[in-house]
């Protein structure tokens, strides 16, 4: 192996390593209390819910991804949530007197809670955590298995080579769809 | 080290590079100095969230802010109106690679079609003949992929690429396809990624995690990969990294005598230099004379004509996204791969002044994608959300288009009065507005990106038309260049009319825009200025 083909080689394995082997994934919550953890996550079960055979925020590790959000790169999204919390509590007794808390309603007054604030800054912070849990980097404690990457058909690889899709698959060249 | 170097270089990217190579390698002694950090290759990582969604290779808003404003009367605010690359290799880490050479019309077009009223549209002092030989020599250096030939539009050249085209994505067969159908001509895109091994470094292996990441591979020829160790290797090539130059020195004499920088730990540092040469990017190179202000130099270094930070010319056109009925996957290999520049050129009949390219590329990442990219009629949250996710990312692309920006006097780099960065600099204040005929060229174009994608039998298309200004990372046109010392900044060759031994470098030369893509052009006159300076210091004339 000449020294060329040995660095490429080398290096290939040296980014494949960094690019898919995460950290192991937490299993216990160091910022958020396990209440608020639940009540957020069924909020991000609202916005990507999962389905028989598709999983979504929660599977994906949306509690453990906020978790390490608030406690690292993304710190000053506390107070944001503190407060969005808050007056989503309040929403809530309106709307539903008798509920106690977000995690225990059904997935249709989440539908319609989320659906009442779904134009706030609150839900955008939401929307952004749940959607970055669900399709960004597992290094951040999201994006479990690549399962988010998996549903919209991505695979987690280092190297690819032609083709890369349909069109450009000689074996549709002939096929003018 | 006591010994002073005979230049200084601000900068390590798509000039600085150039600078650092051609001179240690000419034998004279060089220091580099850079803002940011000294990343290698195990420090890039496929993470969208750091490097995509918060620009982790470009200045940092937190401790350098910038400020914006659209018209002089209104008070800028902190706003991240442009971006730049912030580490060793500078903008060529991240960048996209989309290599292009000026047209000849580029460099006169001002004579073509007659002058602009309220603009400073002008010719440039050069020729493309002048800066085809450096056109071919960047490409050798660091390595370009392309096909010579391939668009009809080209520039003569006096050699090929040399590597081959990179393999075409699915998005580049429908561009192509649907350009054929409108009578266009697409070509492969040159971009400065290895379509295969060159030099010691490996071919592309299509990762897809391209544009606004660095290159674990050094298949991206950034000057990170090529021509910064090339000029370590000589020897003479001093690199300081996280060196944050503050100041460039005069004596009395109007002479520089070498620049003040923070170090790592900020601490204030002079280092002595025959020559400073600054490739620090069209916002930071005019700041950077802005803030050596001194008794001969009241309005700052080089500046006593005014024309320092001024006609600053801005990325100006937008994306549209096409669905299709198979799946592209354009998320694998680089971001374009196919381009046709039909509209290049002006055109009187079409009332405005203004022209454009377009490229087929991919749109953005999956995160990104979710977060923007969906048509705006689909649902943001809730099972539909997540069904259109699945459908829509693997089976879109997106037509990119690049057209003309006007050189105005009102687009300015200035220092700002209030902002400061975190080293107690005054932030640089960005003042743009569109030319009326630069929004009309930029909506002409959307039209036609949408056409291309139609033709090629897109089901569904959807972007927002430019209305207002939006990010830009090509920084262009502050400190132009000129034979005129009352109307330019620099001389022919990047000299500083005011300054005999200071040298500015970069996309502050730039007199017209072009359709952007400014690196190879920017590189293609490092690589003259380096000549010229070579021979110059060998005649004693610096």
């Amino acid at each position: 192996m000449d020294s060329t083909r040995r660095q490429w080689a080398l290096s290939t394995f040296a980014a494949f390593q960094h690019a898919s082997h995460p950290a192991a994934p937490p299993t216990t919550l160091r910022y958020l209390s396990p209440a608020t953890a639940a009540d957020l996550e069924a909020l991000a079960s609202t916005i990507i819910p999962s389905e028989p055979d598709s999983p979504g925020a929660v599977e994906a590790g949306f509690r453990f991804f906020l978790d390490h959000a608030l406690l690292s790169w993304d710190q000053d999204k506390r107070q944001p949530y503190t407060q969005g919390l808050a007056h989503l509590n309040q929403l809530r007794l309106q709307l539903f007197p008798n509920s106690t808390f977000i995690a225990d309603l059904s997935p249709q007054q989440r539908t319609q809670l989320l659906t009442a604030i779904d134009r706030s800054p609150f839900f955008e912070l939401l929307r952004t955590h749940t959607i970055l849990s669900f399709l960004g980097p597992p290094s951040y404690h999201g994006n479990r298995d690549y399962l988010g990457y998996r549903h919209i058909h991505v695979e987690p690889a280092m190297i690819f080579s032609p083709p890369f899709g349909y069109y450009d698959d000689p074996a549709n060249n002939n096929n003018p769809k | 080290m006591t010994r002073h170097p005979d230049f200084i270089i601000i900068g390590s990217g798509a000039a600085g590079g150039v600078m650092a190579k051609e001179l240690a390698t000419a034998g004279f002694d060089v220091t580099v100095l850079e803002q940011g950090p000294f990343l290698k290759e195990n420090d890039f990582t496929h993470d969208e969230i750091h490097y995509v969604l918060r620009q982790g290779l470009t200045n940092d808003p937190k401790s350098q802010p910038v400020t914006y404003r659209r018209h002089h009367s209104e008070t800028a605010t902190p706003f991240k109106a442009i971006a730049y690359g912030r580490q060793v290799g500078g903008g060529t880490v991240h960048f996209a690679g989309n290599y292009w050479r000026f047209h000849e019309s580029d460099f006169i077009e001002r004579s073509l079609y007659g002058a602009i009223p309220g603009t400073a549209f002008a010719d440039w002092p050069i020729t493309y003949a002048d800066l085809e030989p450096f056109y071919t020599k960047a490409e050798r250096d660091i390595g370009v992929s392309g096909l010579a030939g391939a668009n009809p539009f080209d520039p003569p050249r006096s050699a090929p690429y040399p590597l081959p085209p990179m393999p075409p994505k699915s998005s580049g067969i429908l561009f192509e396809r649907g350009a054929r159908k409108l009578g266009l001509h697409p070509y492969p895109a040159p971009v400065s990624i290895l379509s295969q091994p060159y030099q010691g470094r490996g071919a592309c292996t299509h990762c897809g995690f391209c544009q606004w990441f660095g290159c674990e591979m050094r298949a991206k020829s950034s000057s990170l990969a090529t021509l910064i160790p090339a000029a370590l290797k000589t020897g003479r090539c001093r690199l300081l990294p996280n060196s944050y130059v503050r100041r460039i020195q005069t004596d009395s004499s109007g002479r520089v005598t070498g620049v003040v920088y923070f170090n790592a730990r900020r601490k204030e540092v002079f280092l002595r230099a025959k020559a400073v040469i600054v490739c620090a990017n069209g916002v930071e190179t005019p700041r950077l004379l802005l803030l050596s202000k001194s008794n001969r130099f009241p309005h700052g270094l080089a500046n006593n004509n005014g024309w320092v930070g001024k006609c600053l010319m801005w990325d100006n056109s937008a994306g549209v996204w096409g669905l299709f009925e198979h799946p592209l996957n354009d998320y694998k290999s680089i971001r374009a791969t196919r381009v046709v520049q039909d509209f290049y050129n002006a055109d009187p009949k079409r009332g405005f002044y203004g022209g454009g390219a377009i490229d087929a590329r991919f749109g953005s990442f999956p995160a990104a994608f979710a977060l923007s990219g969906l048509p705006p009629s689909t649902p943001r949250w809730g099972a539909d959300f997540k069904r259109a996710l699945a459908h829509y990312f693997p089976r879109v692309m997106m037509a990119g288009g690049h057209s003309t920006s006007l050189p105005l006097e009102s687009n300015t780099v200035t220092l700002d009065p209030t902002t400061k960065d975190a080293w107690g600099l005054p932030a640089p204040r960005i003042t743009f507005d569109f030319h009326p005929d630069d929004l009309k060229t930029a909506r002409w174009l959307f039209q036609k990106q949408i056409e291309i994608l139609q033709a090629a039998g897109a089901t569904q298309t959807w972007g927002n038309p430019p209305d207002k200004p939006g990010l830009s990372v090509h920084l262009i046109g502050t400190c132009r260049m000129g034979h005129d010392p009352r109307t330019s900044t620099v001389n022919p060759f990047h000299r500083a009319h005011e300054v005999p031994n200071l040298f500015l470098i970069d996309g502050s030369s730039f007199v017209t825009s072009a359709r952007q893509q400014p690196t190879a052009t920017i590189q293609a006159l490092a690589y003259r200025a380096a000549h010229f300076i070579t021979q110059s210091a060998r005649r004693g004339e610096i």
